[in-house]
């Protein structure tokens, strides 16, 4: 190996080497658990720093199969940084939950390593390996408590669905693989329009697609999302619907990412994936409105939102692949923010967080109110904050793209789900109750919701830094 | 290109086929006494009290998929050390320092479940 | 007929009848060793398709250990009452089997009639030289160096995981 090839990959090379030398200090440390939080921050903010240092250095390495720099290494910036926003403030969601063990901080960090992978691979056999070293570490993340019920339940769901979903991506990828003769990305896409005539690729195609939109959470897919959601711990849902979505859809823009560029036909694949955007929002938010338990409004809201970036995908165009990227970065903030928040309400665990929760939050804890709402707001797409432009951009290349009916019910969609969004609001600032309720904020915490709020407010105010970025590196 | 199978199938059927001989042939020579008491457990020579299919820990399950996970590390070693001396002239010792990768991986896998008491039956 | 397509007549009764059987059965147990039956058929295949040193991989690592791994779960879960399984053919069932049954249909349509030419394909008498162990070395060491890497970190995920779910004492 060169060492060209060492220094491209080192992104790769920090996070998997953190990953074992946490568990030789989780196997030879009796008390570690505080050791590795340090190790992992430490070693994600390197990451992150080196992703962005190297981001104008593009190659591809080990026979085309991982690509680095350039957009690879802006999807290595978001996943390590929502990563490193969650295990900030996941120690003292564990402390309080008398469960904190270093095994948490590997798991993540070989989950991020599977995501990372998805980010970079061109290959599609390496796709899946990273699809599965996420699940993998989803599934038992999911299950991390596992004096509770619940999580159990979440981990057993998301396990029994998610192998099944891994079938389907794996058929695809073999029947893509019998009608191309190679799994490689690059030379699938240079040969889409004559592989396209095959039925067998078409069929392969499909199949990879629905493996796809199981693990972003787009309708009919969706079954698994509330129960997961509501049942894994909270900072673990976190990081999930966010970094998790991050790396699906990344793996599904480098695979039609070639729909941009040359004169594919690509209208059957759009029309699925248009149709999948379009079932996703209404049903993700129509459903959201009946919610009362708060986790499990957000996963309906995950559900809507993956419709939202599915339409930048059916859309092939340049806007709007950058467009959900963008609204993927966004997302990730937003996210983060609204159910970090939530875990700081939590203390039986076994209790489920609801609406009622939240009623008078404003009188007794005015700042967690206000970034609450201040997400919420984001969430629902209202300007002046980055879901804003995350929606308008995929809007706008869906119209671009002779796809205005999928930005009209985009549009309607946001419209319905501003009701359960703001409900959360209402019952903070407008409703009042005697019992005051606990938040069980630490100075971690506080930091990372500050940091979610500037970056929401940031990227709502000065959107075109970020979406040229993103352009920029398009390939 | 089937042919060269041929002497393997051949030896399957025999295998097949004498075994199962083997099955019958004891219920053709032997002699038939059925009788209801021995089918029944034997408990000691008292009334069976329970079903004896007992509900197995969960440490058997352990110690199983760790044999599968290091069984599947053997399997990727296989072709490795096979083709060991022709990877060399191909490659060059970078084929060993992959491997090594590889088994130092699993090493900290390893060491980990051995520290944690996986395989302790306690 | 050819000799490959007698073998491949034979071997697919076995693997229908048994995947069948292993659905139908009411104890788990034969259902596992229905699989070890399943298994072999499909070895049976992949050596058919020239590919030898996956179907030595089918029965050692599929028939031999991860059966282990069902019977295991069999002997923990404990299934003595399986009526207690037994729901009622309800509606959600019938919707099931009705989208089972256009799915069959649909791909029964498609590789038999659309795809048809797709499929039919000879072997290359090459593929006896793909199928090695050499060959795949090769390749696995080479141009799928990071998919190698990458199972071991999976494997690593099982242990832990393992550990974490099932053995992991509460202080």
């Amino acid at each position: 190996m060169e060492q060209q090839t060492f220094l491209n990959i080192l992104p790769i090379l920090i996070v998997s080497t953190t990953t074992i030398a946490t568990i030789f200090v989780e196997a030879f440390y009796k008390r570690s658990d505080n050791l590795i939080y340090w190790l992992s921050i430490v070693s994600l903010i390197l990451t992150l720093i080196y992703s962005i240092l190297t981001i104008n250095v593009q190659n591809l390495n080990f026979s085309n199969t991982l690509h680095s720099g350039g957009i690879t290494n802006l999807f290595y910036f978001v996943l390590s940084l929502t990563s490193l926003l969650v295990i900030i403030s996941a120690r003292d969601y564990l402390l309080r939950a008398k469960y904190h063990h270093g095994e948490f901080y590997i798991l993540i960090f070989s989950s991020l390593l599977g995501m990372m992978l998805m980010a970079s691979s061109r290959d599609l056999i390496l796709t899946f390996l990273g699809l599965e070293l996420m699940s993998l570490s989803f599934y038992v993340l999911a299950g991390y408590n596992r004096k509770v019920l619940f999580n159990n339940e979440a981990s057993l769901k998301y396990f029994l669905l998610g192998a099944f979903a891994s079938g389907f991506l794996l058929y695809g990828i073999a029947l893509i693989y019998g009608s191309a003769q190679t799994t490689n990305i690059l030379l699938i896409v240079n040969e889409f329009n004559n592989l396209l005539l095959k039925p067998l690729f078409v069929l392969g195609l499909v199949l990879l697609l629905i493996g796809f939109s199981f693990k972003v959470a787009s309708v009919p897919f969706h079954m698994w999302v509330p129960d997961v959601y509501e049942g894994s711990p909270t900072v673990v849902s976190a990081l999930m619907s966010t970094a998790g979505k991050t790396a699906a859809f990344a793996a599904l823009i480098i695979s039609f990412y070639g729909s941009t560029t040359s004169q594919v036909n690509f209208e059957i694949v759009a029309k699925i994936i248009s149709y999948l955007a379009i079932a996703s929002m209404l049903i993700g938010s129509i459903t959201a409105i009946a919610q009362t338990n708060l986790k499990r409004m957000l996963a309906y809201s995950s559900i809507a939102h993956a419709g939202y970036m599915l339409i930048g995908i059916a859309s092939a165009n340049k806007l709007g692949m950058s467009g959900v990227i963008f609204y993927l970065i966004v997302y990730s903030f937003m996210n983060v923010a609204s159910f970090i928040l939530i875990s700081l309400m939590e203390n039986d665990f076994e209790k489920r967080i609801s609406l009622n929760d939240f009623i008078g939050l404003a009188n007794t804890h005015p700042w967690y109110a206000a970034i609450m709402a201040l997400m919420m707001f984001a969430l629902s797409g209202l300007p002046p904050f980055g879901g804003f432009f995350g929606k308008y951009y995929v809007f706008l290349a869906a119209i671009k793209a002779d796809l205005t009916y999928l930005a009209v019910i985009g549009v309607i969609s946001s419209v319905i789900s501003a009701y359960f969004y703001l409900r959360v609001v209402v019952y903070m600032y407008f409703r009042t109750n005697e019992e005051r309720k606990d938040i069980f904020h630490t100075s971690a915490d506080n930091f990372v919701l500050v940091l979610c709020t500037l970056f929401v407010l940031q990227l709502g105010i000065t959107p075109n830094l970020v979406l040229d970025l993103i352009t920029r590196f398009l390939p | 290109m089937i042919e060269q199978y041929i002497p393997l199938i051949l030896a399957i059927l025999i295998a097949l086929l004498f075994s199962l001989f083997l099955l019958k042939a004891s219920s053709w020579f032997g002699p038939q006494r059925p009788n209801p008491e021995k089918l029944s457990t034997y408990e000691s020579g008292m009334e069976p009290v329970r079903t004896a299919r007992e509900r197995f820990s969960v440490k058997f399950y352990i110690v199983a998929i760790m044999f599968i996970i290091f069984d599947i590390e053997v399997v990727f070693l296989y072709p490795w050390a096979v083709n060991l001396k022709n990877l060399i002239d191909l490659m060059g010792f970078f084929i060993i320092a992959e491997m090594f990768i590889f088994i130092i991986i699993l090493l900290a896998g390893y060491l980990y479940l051995l520290k944690k008491g996986a395989l302790k039956w306690d | 007929m050819t000799l490959e397509q007698i073998t491949f007549i034979i071997l697919a009764l076995i693997g229908l009848t048994s995947a069948l059987m292993l659905i139908i059965q009411k104890n788990p147990v034969y259902s596992v060793l229905l699989l070890i039956l399943h298994f072999f058929a499909l070895a049976g295949f992949y050596l058919l398709l020239n590919a030898q040193f996956i179907a030595v991989l089918q029965i050692l690592v599929y028939a031999g250990a991860i059966m282990v791994l069902f019977v295991f779960v069999i002997m923990l879960l404990n299934l003595s009452n399986e009526e207690a399984l037994k729901d009622p053919f309800n509606l959600r069932k019938i919707i099931a089997s009705i989208f089972g049954v256009v799915l069959i249909l649909q791909f029964g349509v498609f590789f038999f009639i659309k795809a048809k030419d797709d499929l039919n394909v000879t072997i290359s008498p090459n593929s006896i030289e793909a199928g090695s162990i050499k060959k795949i070395s090769e390749v696995l060491f080479s141009t799928y160096l990071i998919p190698f890497e990458v199972t071991s970190f999976i494997l690593l995920v099982g242990i832990i995981a393992a550990i974490v779910l099932a053995k992991r004492k509460f202080e």
